[in-house]
């Protein structure tokens, strides 16, 4: 008989169902109704500035990552989170070249997949709020006719958006703390309000991470514990000073949610042991309140998301998990 | 920790069980082959010394080689025939190793020489250790370490348990499973004999619950007189494993670096507790063992009593062969045995099973790199940071791996390796370490000795 055309592996000969690219493409499937739901809100503008996002990324990818590396996915996710943090009237220029930076400095530069320390999504976002605050905070109204564009989608580069196609209103965040305005809860669950493409439809993006979090393709510890620490730390500060917002404000509003869900529970960039998942949840979220509450800015989620990346090698550390036959569990 | 499917405990995987292919198919005997191979080295310890040379006659059952040392047992042979030759043949762990080839007799009745059949009642421990020993028995579960060796263990560690292992958490096999359907009265002989050598009240059989008729049969034949109880168990690999096993049974974590005899128990698997009674009844030392043969890429899975020494492709062939499709070929189960090239390579004590997988079910080979989601940090069974010390393989840092992340911990289980959605080798990156950080510490020695020298 012939014997060459047996397999010689090593053991285990078997292997479970999930793969890499599988766990990526079922976040982007994940993805698809936040995606909708911006469209819904911001119309076309929505799907404009999500798809220059991905664009930037996916070729950014292509053309200077290692080969073949587009069918992973992570690409793709990379877009479609950076495009969900970005404001609906944004000149689609911008969003491409942030796009190229969150792959091009966030990734690849660090040696690509599973190598980054930052969440590149937000890393492309923070290096756009850097190059264009204006453009960035410039906020559509969701009212209006649904086809309009939000904005002036199609400025040349470099050349300045025209203001006066926007029609801007607020966001929840700016309006609770520059003008002390409050706004009702079931818009903010809904997402009938001023914001980023993805940070308005807090309900769609929790059904999204329920469903990632039951197929294990995210650590529930991470978006449990940020929400814990916002809630409870919001709660009893708004219980010693009321004008400060209460729990369910804090949660609801803002890139919260899709902060806490889909850019904290990056596997790449959020630690790997259980106990890890619990400190760096707490961190976010308490850097989310502080930020938010006494910070200049009237968001905070990006930069706490990323500060507590940086931490994350030492938090894995700190918090290796017990051996077995070691402590008291074991018999001496 | 008690649920709804059992107790177990924590972490592990759950690969598909697919033992549905051999589970109710009664243990049938294979007809000697031509020739068998019986490599000296059939067991975990010193190899046994040759005692015949070519063209000498044996008859089934004869001593060929004896146990060289205390951690060693003697080989038989398994068939009557003629030494045909003694070198090197293939072995089942991937190297050449020196091997007796016996030709067998073509019309013998292999009947064996009559023998005394040694009276376990009167025995003294050391006697019963002494008789265990000349029957060759080890673990049959798979590493093979000599059973009389585990039968002794040092006189201030109190043993409170014996733990009869009947899990078979390895997907496919059905070898143990068969054994405790069809001689649950053997085993229960053998756990008898093995309470009284190790002077233990209590014993417990450990089986997976997808075993009901195996827990039946041992419920149904379970002594009055003796404290052995059947305790079911959880599906989830690794529940064989030792320190798992004693963990859901007794509550105790083998602390790291010790042995189970340190919590007070004593693991034995359950086709090497049938194989003493077997000793005990028959004076018939270990010269055959039960083998299950599966797999999708088997026409005829089986499962057999094979003659120890026979070669893969004799039992291949008595299974109706490989189907066009067949891909790896693996001695014992999926997650733990090993791929075999060599069709000659012979059946030894420690073989379980032969598995063999078609294309479909051999693991991809494209890795992609860690996006350290953890999931191998839930399926570690010893808690270790498989994502970390991987990082770390592949950097060479093998003294960190061992100072940091407990790298002796490991016990090459192969859970990381199943989860890993980016395919990563993890165990066997290990297992690879595991001899790095050996050959390093050995250098860093030599230095050392050599520096030493240097100063005198």
């Amino acid at each position: 008989m012939d014997t060459t055309r047996f397999e010689l592996t090593a053991a285990p000969h078997i292997k479970g169902p999930d793969s890499t690219p599988r766990i990526m493409w079922s976040v982007v499937a994940s993805l698809a109704p936040v995606v909708l739901a911006a469209v819904w809100y911001f119309g076309p503008s929505a799907l404009l500035v999500i798809a220059a996002a991905t664009l930037g990324c996916v070729l950014t990818e292509r053309l200077f990552g290692p080969g073949g590396t587009l069918r992973d996915g992570s690409a793709a996710i990379t877009g479609l989170l950076l495009g969900l943090t970005l404001p609906a009237g944004l000149p689609l220029w911008m969003a491409f070249v942030g796009g190229v930076f969150a792959i091009g400095f966030g990734k690849l530069l660090f040696g690509g997949l599973g190598q980054n320390i930052f969440n590149p999504a937000l890393l492309g976002r923070a290096f756009l709020q850097a190059a264009f605050p204006e453009d960035l905070t410039t906020w559509p109204d969701v009212s209006g006719p649904w086809a309009a564009l939000r904005g002036d989608n199609f400025a040349l580069p470099l050349m300045g958006a025209d203001p006066v196609a926007t029609v801007t209103g607020a966001t929840p965040l700016g309006l609770m703390k520059f003008e002390g305005v409050d706004t009702e809860w079931v818009r903010l669950l809904i997402g009938s309000t001023g914001g980023s493409l993805g940070e308005t439809a807090a309900i769609v993006i929790l059904l999204g991470g329920a469903y990632l979090a039951l197929k294990k393709y995210l650590d529930w510890r991470i978006p449990v514990s940020i929400f814990v620490t916002v809630g409870v730390l919001a709660q009893v500060i708004h219980w010693v000073d009321p004008t400060k917002p209460d729990a369910v404000f804090m949660l609801l509003s803002g890139g919260l949610m899709l902060g806490a869900v889909y850019m904290a529970t990056d596997m790449v960039t959020s630690p790997t042991t259980p106990r890890g998942a619990w400190v760096y949840g707490f961190g976010i979220g308490a850097l989310v309140v502080l930020i938010r509450l006494w910070g200049g800015l009237p968001e905070g989620v990006m930069y706490s998301i990323l500060l507590m990346n940086a931490l994350v090698p030492f938090i894995n550390r700190a918090t290796q998990p017990r051996l077995f036959g070691t402590g008291k569990e074991a018999m001496v | 920790m008690l649920n709804l499917f059992g107790v177990t405990f924590r972490h592990g995987v759950h690969p598909p069980d697919s033992k549905g292919l051999t589970d109710h198919l009664p243990i049938r005997r294979m007809p000697f082959p031509k020739r068998i191979a019986l490599p000296l080295r059939q067991h975990a310890g010193k190899p046994a010394k040759c005692l015949v040379k070519k063209g000498d006659r044996v008859e089934r059952g004869d001593k060929i080689a004896e146990a060289d040392g205390y951690v060693s047992v003697p080989i038989h042979a398994s068939a009557a025939g003629t030494v045909a030759e003694i070198g090197w043949w293939p072995h089942p762990d991937g190297s050449m190793t020196e091997t007796v080839i016996v030709d067998v007799e073509p019309h013998s009745p292999q009947i064996p020489r009559p023998r005394l059949v040694p009276d376990w009642h009167g025995l003294t421990p050391d006697q019963v250790r002494q008789e265990v020993q000349n029957g060759g028995v080890v673990g049959l579960g798979g590493a093979a370490f000599p059973t009389h060796v585990k039968l002794n263990p040092p006189k201030d560690l109190p043993i409170e348990w014996l733990l009869v292992n009947g899990a078979e958490c390895e997907p496919y096999l059905t070898t143990d499973h068969r054994v405790m359907v069809e001689y649950p009265e053997r085993v229960h002989f053998g756990i008898r004999i093995m309470m009284q050598c190790l002077g233990v009240k209590r014993a417990v059989i450990g089986v997976e619950n997808n075993k009901p008729d195996a827990i039946a049969a041992l419920e149904r034949t379970r002594p009055t007189d003796l404290d052995v109880t059947v305790q079911g168990l959880q599906v989830k690999y690794p529940q064989g494993a030792e320190k798992m096993l004693i963990q859901v049974v007794t509550g105790r974590e083998v602390p790291s670096g010790k042995l189970p005899m340190h919590v007070g128990a004593v693991v034995q698997n359950v086709g090497s507790i049938a194989t003493i009674a077997e000793i005990f009844e028959t004076g018939l030392p270990l010269i055959e063992r039960v083998v299950t043969v599966t797999g999708p890429g088997v026409r005829k899975p089986s499962n057999l009593i094979v003659p120890v020494g026979a070669m893969l492709g004799d039992v291949l062939d008595f299974c109706g062969g490989l189907t066009d499709d067949a891909a790896e070929i693996v001695f014992g189960g999926p997650m733990m045995g090993s791929s075999q090239p060599d069709l000659r390579t012979p059946i030894t004590k420690g073989v379980s099973g032969v598995t063999v997988l078609t294309a479909a079910e051999v693991k991809p080979k494209k890795t992609y790199p860690c996006i350290k989601c953890g999931h191998c940090l839930d399926a570690c069974p010893v808690f270790l940071n498989p994502s970390a010390l991987g990082l770390l393989a592949q950097a060479g840092r093998y003294q960190e791996m061992q100072d940091a992340y407990h790298l002796s911990d490991c016990m090459l289980c192969g859970s990381c390796s199943y989860v890993c959605p980016s395919n990563i080798p993890l165990s066997q990156m290990f297992a690879l370490s595991k001899s790095g950080l050996r050959k390093q510490q050995a250098s860093e020695a030599a230095k050392e000795k050599a520096k030493e020298g240097q100063a005198a």
